[in-house]
């Protein structure tokens, strides 16, 4: 029997015999992958290895940035560093996009003032480092899948549907009236996934928050507030990111004489 | 001395930056009548077109319209008065109507149905979902698109080469009877004996440059063999 101390469990630890212990599960996705031939053990060793160094790393740092004694300036600095990786990160996997990293940047720090506004400016959350670090890590990681992907779908739209933005060009439209339809397709493309998944919550999956809150001894009634308060977070920071990004984007594929530009090189599909 | 309406090239060079397709071209394009641009391809035909409405500019050098640089013109104004067709006739989603309203919007039902017989297409077309038309209709719907906007010219970027015999001929006699309405209708072909059928003047383009210019009987008797061969000489 293993030696876990399931008092320490209530209280959301589950100490270095527990981690230990789920590790278990890793060997039986490699074990299944042994037995297939799916050749992907090494892979698998390697990510969650590296998703262990990397949160321990994570949360050995954030002991110095959430504790309610630290300065909020040091959750704050937490939160610019997140919004700069999420730009880099973003203009790595959408390289194409004309100025990627600064309007990825006005996009998730439009976001973050947003939501985050609305979060503590209602006081619904305390404004202390405890909640602004996760909090504005959950509006900038959920955002980031939906910009990199609206990024994307813009610049294949402007490639693949030049005849009919031109013919609109062409009647006099604006640049801004004639690139709407790509536009809202875009985003509806980028969004509609996090709307699925809202709507899935609760019946396919129980959230992380949600869990995370109930292993750790808070009330499930309280817990699923919090959760649903969340999911809100979510939704409305992936709308406000993408619609800044597509904005944005929208403004470099035109040049000031309402001219739909030629892109610098090939864009893959 | 062209006409107010012409358009004046000066020095003009268009196309990709390092690789021109248009090179020191000075022209004037006539704004009455029906001026077919002609010329072997990759000669800068629609690349000389797309310059007249400001869908490119060019990499140097001016054109002007109406003694007005293309500069100085708003450019939504400026493709309202000088509009544009193209090959591939863009078909935007929804009904014909819908097509209509995106060049006037609040388009009245009387409007629609006039610029529908103005083109020669069926009236009760017009709560039909666009995407269905033939290929001939689906061009002159858009010329009915176009011509909601009041142009003073219609450029036609080969307009007819991708349909057969019989809707080509359709959209021919409709771009003369534009031009003999007083729209003056600029248009790029390959087709030569398309060229004989329509032309008032010819431009003949080759190698980024102006080969030749003028009514289709002079150039008939060129000396040059590319441009009689350009304007399908007998």
């Amino acid at each position: 029997m293993l030696a876990v101390d399931l008092l320490a469990v209530d209280q959301g630890d589950i100490g270095t015999v527990g981690l230990a212990a789920s590790g278990v599960l890793v060997l039986v996705a490699v074990a299944i992958s042994l037995w297939r031939r799916l050749g992907l053990e090494r892979s698998l060793l390697w990510a969650s290895l590296r998703a262990l160094v990397q949160l321990l790393l994570v949360g050995w740092v954030l002991q110095f940035v959430v504790d309610p004694d630290d300065p909020l300036i040091f959750s704050v600095i937490w939160l610019l560093a997140m919004i700069g990786f999420a730009a880099y990160t973003t203009s790595r996997r959408a390289a194409d996009v004309p100025k990627v990293l600064p309007l990825s940047m006005i996009a998730y720090t439009a976001s973050a003032v947003v939501v985050l506004g609305v979060l503590f400016g209602f006081g619904i959350y305390e404004l202390e480092g405890r909640t602004l670090v996760p909090l504005a890590g959950m509006v900038v990681g959920n955002s980031l899948a939906a910009t990199v992907l609206v990024s994307r779908q813009l610049l294949i739209a402007a490639s693949e549907q030049r005849g009919l933005i031109e013919a609109r060009l062409a009647l006099g439209l604006t640049a801004s009236e004639s690139f709407q339809p790509q536009l809202r397709q875009a985003l509806r493309t980028a969004l509609v996934p996090q709307i699925e998944s809202t709507k899935a919550v609760g019946i396919v999956f129980l959230p992380g928050a949600m869990v995370g809150l109930i292993l750790a001894g808070v009330d499930p009634a309280d817990a699923v507030k919090v959760q649903v308060s969340v999911m809100y977070l979510v939704l409305g920071s992936v709308a406000t990111t993408t619609a800044v990004m597509s904005i944005g984007i929208s403004r470099e594929l035109f040049t000031p004489a309402q001219q739909l530009r030629r892109p610098a090189r090939r864009v893959d599909t | 001395m062209p006409s107010a309406d012409a358009f004046e090239l000066r020095g003009v060079d268009a196309g990709p930056v390092g690789d021109p397709i248009l090179r020191g071209v000075d022209l004037d394009v006539p704004a009455n009548g029906v001026t077919v641009l002609a010329g072997p391809s990759g000669a800068g035909k629609s690349t000389l077109l797309r310059l007249l409405n400001r869908l490119d500019d060019p990499l140097a050098g001016e054109i002007r319209w109406r003694d007005r640089r293309l500069t100085d013109w708003e450019p939504t104004e400026l493709r309202r008065q000088v509009a544009m067709v193209f090959q591939r006739a863009p078909v935007f989603p929804g009904t014909v109507r819908e097509n209509l309203a995106v060049a006037l919007p609040h388009i009245t039902g009387d409007r629609a149905v006039h610029v529908l017989e103005h083109v020669g297409l069926e009236t009760d077309l017009l709560d039909q979902d666009a995407e269905t038309l033939s290929g001939g209709e689906a061009q002159r719907m858009c010329v009915a698109r176009a011509l909601l906007t009041d142009p003073a010219v219609l450029l036609a970027d080969e307009p007819t080469a991708a349909l057969d015999r019989a809707a080509r001929a359709t959209v021919e006699d409709l771009g003369r009877s534009l031009a003999e309405s007083g729209v003056a209708v600029i248009w790029v072909s390959h087709d030569t004996d398309q060229l004989r059928r329509l032309a008032d003047h010819v431009i003949v383009l080759a190698d980024g440059t102006v080969r030749a210019m003028g009514h289709l009987a002079d150039l008939d008797a060129s000396d040059d063999p590319l441009v009689r061969r350009s304007v399908g000489a007998p």
